[in-house]
């Protein structure tokens, strides 16, 4: 291949190292664009509905009001950032779990078992010094979120049970668990309602601001380990392997079964700590009917992070910073903080309808999006 | 083969990607009811030129000429709609539909506005086989048919649409010698009929075989046309790679030492658990090669995976070196000393979407220098990758370049590169040169004579009978899992192994087997 080209160099974004960065980023970067301006849309068809005429200027009132109530203040900006801590960890749960070609849809159970596990664990040790009572409540909800996905890998791996099936029974059981656990054992007397006891020194210290938390600190770690797991380790290097072709795994002397039983209990951990932390750091104690999206939104997450781990952050602070903003939107435009929702779902409509999207921005081919491949071959099964 | 004006014309076609000339102002004719074979190396430019006849790419400069006529393709239902077919090396069927529904797909016959006219379909299917010679079952599952039939139903899938030019690219790669000559028979009764067909192909014997003219093409060039009884296998190997291509490897004589595989009554089963490996025994020492001759599935691919650690033996002992290494797995015996080049590249021996480096440390990758700890030292692999690319001669952009992109020569010597740098003592060839141009084939062969001439234990499995007889010391013929001869690989003939292949020896007239 001597011979080289006279046609045109590439633009400065296509070549080299921003090249490869703006291959991997154009169609979630265009996704999420193309979604507000859907939800735009929305918006001002929502202004017909209740006042009844179009009312042009309400999508940039409401949109001002969102970036105002996200990145306007020092507060605002914290919020984002505590807003987008467990998605951070959630999607690099989901994410990691991708690598491997696996489809962890079972955060939901992860998160609240471990939630409920901080939470006992750290009420029987209110009165103990802080450090000791806040290690071990963190060590119970890695625990407990960590078995939570084993179960599920020990299952695939044994029996080749699809692991969308189990996490999804498994969330269900770790509902009623959770219910047993807090209206039993780990019931505080005292209240009118079930609930955990109160968790005096194992509350995660503030750190910042008024409500920023010890606990942000693993959200904002996880992102390298992760990464350096992922990319920098032999470990990871067998999780991608295992993820992109089994068979070659094994004929390099890789455990597939080994690796599916451990990424399903790291992606587990990692809903684990969010868990926990959420319960030390803010909720502060735990009830049966805990009510979460962390195990679906972390999902969506994933995918516009591509599964990368600083994709998944930029994602996580993106949608972090969605639900931070919606408060202020909801007072000031009088858009309820559900189009937050509307504008998730329709940004993972455009990543899986990526073909539309390539098309409408002239974005050359730079491979698909290989988790959704996981995502939709979850159901077509494949044959072990 | 009918005289007259071209069908087809390609004139001056030419075609740049990113650092790449692929096509470099080619000029192509067909004739009515021509089989014309282009021949180059993986590469060369061939596929290139059929994409650009079928819409898939645009020519930077050139034209093409149907019936006389200047045309612009502008997509592969353009191409369609004007009467060119093309059927892909890899068949694009769904495997879970029926004959008749594949061949449907996207040219539905319509009975009413709502339901497809299947009768209709099918008739038509059935009379269009009979013409060419083959009785097909428009009803039968694409999936229980083997590779041969599919190739048919590709063909009647282009028929169907009424083809006038057919695009064949690397028809025989996926088929065994009597698949090819059935294939064969079907395409001269094409050509008779007054279709024109392009054939595309690295294969030399082949291409002398059924063409009526041979185009080579060498980097993206037309460096010369012939006529198949004017030429030779010589002579177009030279043209197609560019320089004198030894065909047939000067080895001297084989110097065994001491046992380093020992298999005795080994038996495995299929993922069907059918047992196809009925109680192997061989010994293979070191500094020699055993060649396994033998129809494909005829239990060597449960064979090679039961000796590398990739299938469980039902029965039997393995010992390499000695130690009794029975149901080891693949990272054991890789420790043990054992390479293994699959047969099936992209199922078990790359993983295609990762980097090149990272598939030429995929067995290795745990240890040192690759290694240290658990982390993965990047500086090591890049210097690693490097190396074998620059010995194994493997053409790739860059040690990171994704393994897809490259062609599948140069997988396969990545492959190769790898297990052949891990100083095995036992290496295990499972059809390692399947699909490859001739001067990949040349180099892999001198490479494992090298590693023969080194001391390692080879054994070859390949259903390509010129390789086995080329590679081997001596040659075991595998017949519905047993192994139901061995003979001296010098002695050898293509006849003699071809009837046992056939037959396993049961023929009394077949010389040389044993019991």
């Amino acid at each position: 291949m001597t011979e080289t080209a006279d046609r045109p160099p590439a633009p400065f974004w296509r070549r080299g190292r921003l090249g490869s960065i703006f291959a991997i980023a154009a169609v979630p970067v265009a996704s999420v664009f193309l979604a507000l301006v859907v939800a735009a849309l929305i918006i001002l068809a929502s202004s017909i509905i209740t006042t009844g005429s179009i009312d042009w200027a309400l999508p940039f009132v409401a949109y001002a009001a969102l970036l105002q109530g996200s990145l306007g203040s020092e507060s605002a900006i914290l919020n984002t950032i505590l807003q987008a801590a467990p998605l951070v960890l959630g999607g690099l749960a989901v994410g990691i779990g991708f690598k491997a070609g696996l489809f962890n849809i079972g955060g939901f159970g992860q998160f609240i078992l471990a939630a409920t596990a901080a939470a006992g664990v750290g009420a029987a040790l209110a009165t103990a010094p802080a450090p000791i009572a806040i290690t071990l409540a963190l060590a119970a909800g890695m625990a407990a979120g960590a078995a939570w996905g084993w179960i599920p890998g020990a299952l695939k791996a044994w029996s080749g049970a699809h692991e969308v099936v189990t996490t999804i029974m498994l969330n269900s059981i770790a509902g009623a668990l959770i219910g047993f656990l807090i209206l039993g054992p780990l019931l505080a007397p005292g209240f009118s309602f079930g609930r955990t006891g109160d968790l005096g020194n194992s509350k995660l210290p503030i750190i910042l601001g008024d409500n920023i938390h010890l606990g942000i600190l693993f959200a904002v770690a996880a992102v390298p380990a992760v990464w350096w797991l992922l990319f920098r380790s032999t470990l990871g290097f067998e999780i991608r392997s295992v993820g992109a072709n089994p068979s070659a795994a094994r004929y390099a002397g890789m455990r597939p079964k080994f690796l599916t039983m451990l990424t399903m209990s790291l992606s587990g951990l990692l809903f684990g700590i969010a868990g926990s932390t959420e319960i030390l750091g803010v909720s502060h104690y735990m009830i049966p009917s805990y009510g979460t999206a962390i195990g679906f939104d972390a999902i969506a997450v994933a995918l516009l992070g591509r599964s990368h781990p600083f994709g998944i952050a930029a994602a996580a602070l993106l949608f972090g910073a969605l639900r931070a903003g919606a408060g202020l939107m909801q007072v000031l435009a009088g858009i309820p903080v559900e189009i937050v929702d509307v504008i998730q779902a329709i940004i993972l409509l455009f990543l899986a309808a990526d073909v539309v999207v390539r098309h409408l921005f002239r974005i050359r081919a730079a491979g698909g999006i290989a988790d959704l491949k996981t995502v939709t071959s979850s159901y077509a099964g494949r044959a072990r | 083969m009918a005289e007259s004006g071209p069908v087809l014309e390609m004139r001056g076609i030419t075609k740049r990607y990113p650092g790449v000339l692929a096509n470099d102002s080619i000029d192509l004719d067909l004739r009515t009811g021509e089989i014309h074979a282009l021949l180059g190396e993986n590469g060369a430019g061939k596929s290139t030129l059929m994409n650009i006849l079928y819409g898939l790419a645009v020519p930077d400069a050139g034209s093409i000429l149907i019936d006389g006529q200047p045309v612009d393709i502008l997509g592969p239902h353009d191409a369609i709609d004007r009467g060119i077919c093309m059927v892909h090396q890899h068949f694009m069927l769904v495997p879970v539909l029926t004959v008749a529904e594949n061949i449907l797909l996207g040219e539905e016959t319509m009975a009413n506005p709502v339901f497809l006219d299947r009768n209709e379909a099918r008739r038509r299917i059935v009379a269009l086989g009979r013409q060419f010679g083959f009785e097909i079952d428009p009803d039968a599952r694409i999936e229980t048919l083997s590779v041969g039939w599919q190739q048919r139903v590709e063909i009647l899938k282009a028929l169907y649409r009424k083809a006038r030019i057919l695009v064949l690219d690397e028809p025989t790669a996926v088929l065994t010698p009597q698949e090819t000559e059935e294939i064969f028979a079907v395409l001269r009764r094409l050509a008779a009929d007054g279709h024109s067909i392009v054939f595309i192909s690295h294969k030399l014997y082949e291409v002398l075989e059924i063409a009526d003219r041979i185009t080579v093409i060498r980097r993206g060039k037309v460096v010369g046309q012939r006529i198949p009884t004017e030429t030779n296998e010589e002579d177009l190997a030279e043209l197609m790679v560019g320089r004198n291509v030894q065909l047939t490897v000067d080895r001297g004589e084989a110097h065994p030492a001491d046992v380093v595989l020992a298999v005795s009554g080994l038996r495995a089963k299929d993922d069907r658990g059918r047992e196809v490996v009925r109680g192997i025994d061989l010994e293979i020492r070191a500094g020699e090669t055993l060649g396994i001759a033998g129809v494909a599935g005829n239990g060597q691919d449960e064979l090679v995976e039961a000796l590398t650690g990739l299938r469980k033996p039902s029965a039997g002992t393995v010992t390499m070196g000695g130690h009794d290494v029975t149901g080891w797995g693949p990272r054991q015996l890789y420790e043990a000393g054992l390479a293994h080049v699959p047969g099936d590249r992209h199922r078990w021996a790359m993983i295609m979407s990762f980097p090149l480096e990272d598939n030429l440390v995929l067995t290795s990758y745990y240890r040192p220098p690759f290694a240290r700890g658990p982390a993965r030292q990047d500086r090591a692999v890049d210097a690693w990758a490097s190396d074998l690319i620059a010995r194994f001669d493997i053409r790739t952009p860059s040690a990171t370049a994704i393994t897809d992109t490259l062609s599948g020569g140069n997988q396969q010597k990545a492959v190769v590169a790898r297990e052949f740098s891990s100083e095995p003592r036992m290496l295990v060839l499972d059809q390692p040169t399947r699909g490859l141009d001739v001067g990949s084939i040349e180099f892999i062969h001198n490479r494992a004579i090298e590693m023969r001439d080194a001391g390692a234990a080879i054994l070859l499995v390949s259903a390509e009978l010129d390789e086995v007889l080329e590679l081997s010391d001596r040659i075991a013929v595998m017949y519905r899992g047993e192994l139901v001869a061995t003979l001296d690989g010098r002695t050898a003939n293509k006849e003699e192994v071809g009837l046992l292949m056939a037959t396993g020896g049961r023929d009394p007239e077949a010389r040389g087997a044993v019991s």
